[in-house]
Parts: structure tokens; sequence; C-alpha cells
């Protein structure tokens, strides 16, 4: 595996987007979480109704394949209940470790799958997954 | 006393292999150096041959081990121009400045002043707030200029009665700059304060001259002297070795034990708990005499050259940033520099598949990338045995990564 397919243009053209800054203003939960390893940090916002994400918004420093999986779950996010979002990461990390497929609602990270060879990087992939477990812990046990 | 790059080269078989199916262009000897073929058959050879416990028996292996292994200790004491009884092996510099930080401190006050600098690697950081906890004491720390070194402008007004230690880099992991010690001895001795350098980054690049430099403790890691793992050392002047108290306890430092209580032996054994890494010691024995048979002055020249190569073609890239000086003065081969549009992470990742192994992130070193307000820089370092077939890749690499990420 090389980067030829790690950097491949869609993870490329989805980090550009994730480098911008989505936060949400007014939002109901926010959490920034920092990856101890290299730096890089996420905060990421969660705006709810009817006990389920509306909106998700972020603010990345981090590499392209960090930035590039914060704008997916941006994507993915939309009718996620805060409570699943634990599950959801395992799902993530299981897929990258090569034991699991994709559930359906995170069919978007299959351009991550590049990223099951390099074990080194996953931390990358789950970090925004990492803030929005935090997030969505925030928030008010009323909203959830 | 040689220098020939190529046959150097050869002394070293990890330079051989491919990864990822191209030659390997290794510029992360800042992080680990890679060990020659005299360290592999010196720590094979002890294992083959002469493995046995140190100091405690009187049969023959026994009598070798002990005698290769304070051997290590001489080698290690000639690199740094020391007394062998005053170098005390550790597991590494971090090992190193926890025990000055354990030990030595017992003996300051509640308000007591450390002096840090914003350049410290972690390890030279985390073992004295550890220290500060415990005992009361007060940390500051130099501030670094926008070069990327000792701001000792900021000296005068950092030291004062209350300051007991300086604990500074001698030479950057980020920046490459080499400190001023002259200035930071100077301070120390103002005030009464000793001064502890973290030599990791100074010893790989020829011996020293530790009574001359001034210094009160030094410390530096095997792994970056072109040595094993697990072994390192802490120098320090007899007298003060001699009134601090052991850090950790066990077998070899003591003297009598009995269950209430016990004496312990004197430098350097009473800070040698337990069974030392004997084969990395004599390891790291064997790599100091590898490089002993190295003409330095034409190894740093060799270096020199390389660093400047690398800076011009750094510099001839816009979107590239260098943290740290831009000249060849009072720096080594560690060039650290961020490129607009590209995470070091993936910078590396590009160049990993091209065979150029790079480090990027913040180094152990977060106070500095708060400095610089960064997450992490990409950093090249230069060793002996790298060659200017090693920069241009590194260069080549940088424009793929310009073509694919900052297009
Ligand atoms: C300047 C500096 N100090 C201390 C260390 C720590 O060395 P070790 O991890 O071998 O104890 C390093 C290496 O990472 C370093 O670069």
């Amino acid at each position: 595996m090389t980067a030829d397919d790690l950097y491949q243009a869609e993870i490329v053209a989805r980090a550009k987007s994730g480098a911008g800054d989505s936060r949400l203003d007014p939002h109901d939960a926010r959490a920034t979480v920092d990856n101890p390893l290299c730096g890089d940090r996420v905060t990421l916002d969660l705006s709810l109704a009817a006990g389920h994400v509306v909106a998700l918004g972020h603010r990345t420093r981090g590499c392209a394949l960090c930035q590039a999986a914060a704008e997916t779950l941006r994507r993915c996010a939309p009718g996620m209940a805060p409570s699943e979002a634990p599950a959801h990461r395992e799902a993530l990390a299981a897929y990258l470790a090569g034991r699991q497929d994709l559930p359906e609602r995170l069919a978007d990270f299959s351009a991550f799958a590049p990223v099951r060879s390099h074990p080194s990087r996953q931390g990358c992939v789950l970090l925004p997954f990492e803030a929005f477990i935090e997030a969505a812990a925030m928030v008010d046990p009323d909203r959830r | 006393m040689t220098f020939d790059p190529a046959a150097l080269r050869a002394q070293f078989p990890i330079l051989a292999r491919r990864v990822r199916g191209q030659p390997l262009h290794y510029l992360d000897s800042a992080a680990t150096a890679q060990v020659p073929l005299a360290v592999l058959d010196a720590v094979r050879t002890h294992d083959a041959m002469h493995r046995a416990n140190v100091h405690r028996g009187v049969h023959a292996l026994a009598e070798e081990a002990t005698q290769a292994y304070e051997a290590a200790r001489g080698a290690v004491a000639g690199w740094l121009n020391v007394a062998p009884d005053e170098v005390i092996f550790t597991s590494g510099a971090t090992a190193a400045i926890n025990l000055v930080a354990q030990s030595w401190t017992r003996s300051l006050s509640p308000g007591d002043e450390i002096l840090l600098t914003e350049l410290e690697h972690h390890s030279n950081i985390v073992p004295w707030q550890l220290a500060a906890e415990r005992q009361g004491l007060v940390l500051r720390a130099l501030p670094a200029t926008a070069e990327g070194r000792i701001d000792l402008a900021a000296l005068p007004a950092m030291v004062g009665a209350r300051t007991k230690l300086i604990a500074a880099t001698h030479v950057s992991n980020v920046t490459g700059a080499v400190t001023d010690v002259a200035a930071l001895v100077a301070a120390a001795r103002s005030c009464g304060a000793k001064l502890l350098l973290d030599g990791s980054q100074r010893a790989p690049h020829g011996p020293l001259d530790i009574p001359a430099l001034g210094a009160d403790f030094y410390v530096f890691t095997g792994h970056k002297l072109y040595g094993p793992n697990g072994i390192g050392a802490l120098w320090a002047r007899r007298e003060i070795l001699a009134a601090m108290p052991p850090f950790l306890g066990g077998g070899e430092m003591i003297r009598r034990v009995t269950i209430e209580r016990s004496t312990y032996a004197d430098p350097p054994r009473r800070f040698e708990a337990g069974t030392p890494p004997i084969a990395q010691a004599i390891g790291l024995g064997a790599a100091i005499g590898f490089l002993s048979t190295l003409d330095w002055s034409a190894v740093a020249a060799h270096e020199m050259s390389l660093t400047q190569r690398l800076l011009d073609g750094l510099a001839a890239d816009r979107r590239i940033r260098i943290f740290g000086p831009a000249g060849l003065q009072s720096r080594i081969g560690v060039v650290s520099f961020d490129m607009e549009g590209a995470h070091p992470h993936d910078i590396c990742q590009i160049l990993d598949a091209r065979g150029v192994a790079c480090r990027g992130g913040h180094h152990c070193a977060q106070p500095l990338m708060d400095r610089f307000d960064l997450a992490g820089t990409t950093r090249a370092s230069i060793g002996i045995y790298n060659d200017a077939s090693d920069i241009d890749a590194l260069l080549d690499g940088l424009d793929e990564v310009a073509r694919r990420l900052c297009a």
C-alpha cells in the first residue's frame, strides 16, 4: 500500500472541505479533543432536535486524514442519536482494523479503506469520533 | 582517524535494505540513530560468550561481563572527557533527568526555583513538574526566539537568589540550535545555581569536553549515539553525586542491608539499583569505540554540507517555512519545517512511500510548538551516514507533496 492509495482524490477533496470552519453557533454541545501523539485537535459542535443530531460542525487542525474524516462525519451525522456515538466509533475502528464491514450509516467511510493497512494513521480517522463522543456526553439529558 | 562516507555507510547494515520498494533514505537519526556492525557484534558477542550478571560473581563469565560493563563506563567517560566514577548508567536521557529531579532536588526548599526553557523536550520538563509538585518548587522557563534559540536576553530577569538549577537542552531536538552554554554557565554562577544540560542531541555530533563546558550535570541517551536502546548516562561532578540520596532502591546500590535500614554504596553504584542493562551498556561502549575512530572535523564538515544542501532546497520553495536557524552558525543538522497546505503526517506518509524516513509531529516539545502556534513540524535529521542522495530524495518527495496536497 502506498501513499497513492491513501491520498486519492476523494480523500484530498474531503480534506480540503474539512479544512474550513463549520462550527455551529448556536450549538447544543461542543467538545475539543487532542491527539496526544501528534497534537492534532478537533473542536466539534452538535445541534440537536427530538433526540437526534440535526447538524454537526467542526474545526479541525489536523492531517488530511483527520480533516477528511471530520468532514465525512459531518455528512453522516444528521439523524444519529448522541447515545450511539460510542457504537459508531467502535464500528469504524473495527472496520479500520479489518474486522468487519461498515454499517450502512457509515458507508461514506469506505473512502478510508486504504487506511486499513496503515495502523499508525487509524487514530487520525477516529479523532473526530472521540470529539463526537465527548460532545454527545455533554448533551443535556433532556435533549438526548 | 578517517572519514570515508561510502565506507562508513557500509558499516550500517540497515542502510542496505529497501523500504516500500525504494532504497532507504533515513533522515530520522535525531529520533533514533542506526547502529553499526561494531555495536551489533559487541552485543551478540557479549550474549554469546560472556553473558553473566555484573559485580556479583567470581566465575569467569561474571568477571568478563563486569570488566566489559566497566570498560563501557570508561568509554562514556572518554566521550565526555570526565572520570568514569562520575558516570552513571541509566536507561536513557529520560531516566537520567528523572534521577536528578527525584534525588538532587531533595535538598531544595519550597519556593526554590528551577529555570527551564521553552525549547525543552518533554523529558526535561515533566520530571521537574513532578519534583515541583512534591517539593513546592517554582518552575520558570526562558522563552524561545523567533529563530528557535533560547532567548538569552531574558536571562537576567529570570535568575535570582531562589534559582537553584538551570536545566536546558544543549541542542534543540526541533530547531537544531546549539545553546550558548557559556551564557548559561555565567548566569548559573551568578546566583549559585547548578546547570544541567540535556545532551541527547549534542552527543551524537562529536566528542565533548564537559569540564571545559562548565555544566554540573550532563545527560544523554545511547540510541541516538548509534548505540542500543535502553541505555543512557548521567554525568555529575563527584561531590554533587556524593551528596545525592539514592533514587531507586534495590540490589547493587547498597553497602549493608538489615530489615530496618540500609547504607548505600558510593556513586556510581548508589544510583544503579538492580541488574543494569549490561549488554546495552557494552553496545554503547562499542558505539563510542566506533565513533572514536572517526575524524570529527571531517564528519562535521560533511554533516554541515548536507545541512546547507537541505536548507537551500527548502528555502527555494515559497510554501516552506523553516523553524530554526537559517544558517549554519551554531546549529546541527536537525531541520524542522512547515509546508503551507500540508500537514506533517501527510508529508511524512508521502515521503515514506519514497523510502524517505522523516519525523512529523510535536517532537515531544509542545511548549515550543505553542510558541510557534503550530500543531507540529516535519523534521529531517542528519547523521554520520547520510549523503546527498538522501537530501535530494527528501526534496523530490516534497515536490510530490506540493503537487498532491497543495495544488
Ligand atoms: C533533546 C532530547 N532530550 C531527551 C530525549 C529523551 O531521550 P530518551 O527517550 O532516550 O530518554 C530526547 C529524545 O527523544 C531528546 O531529543
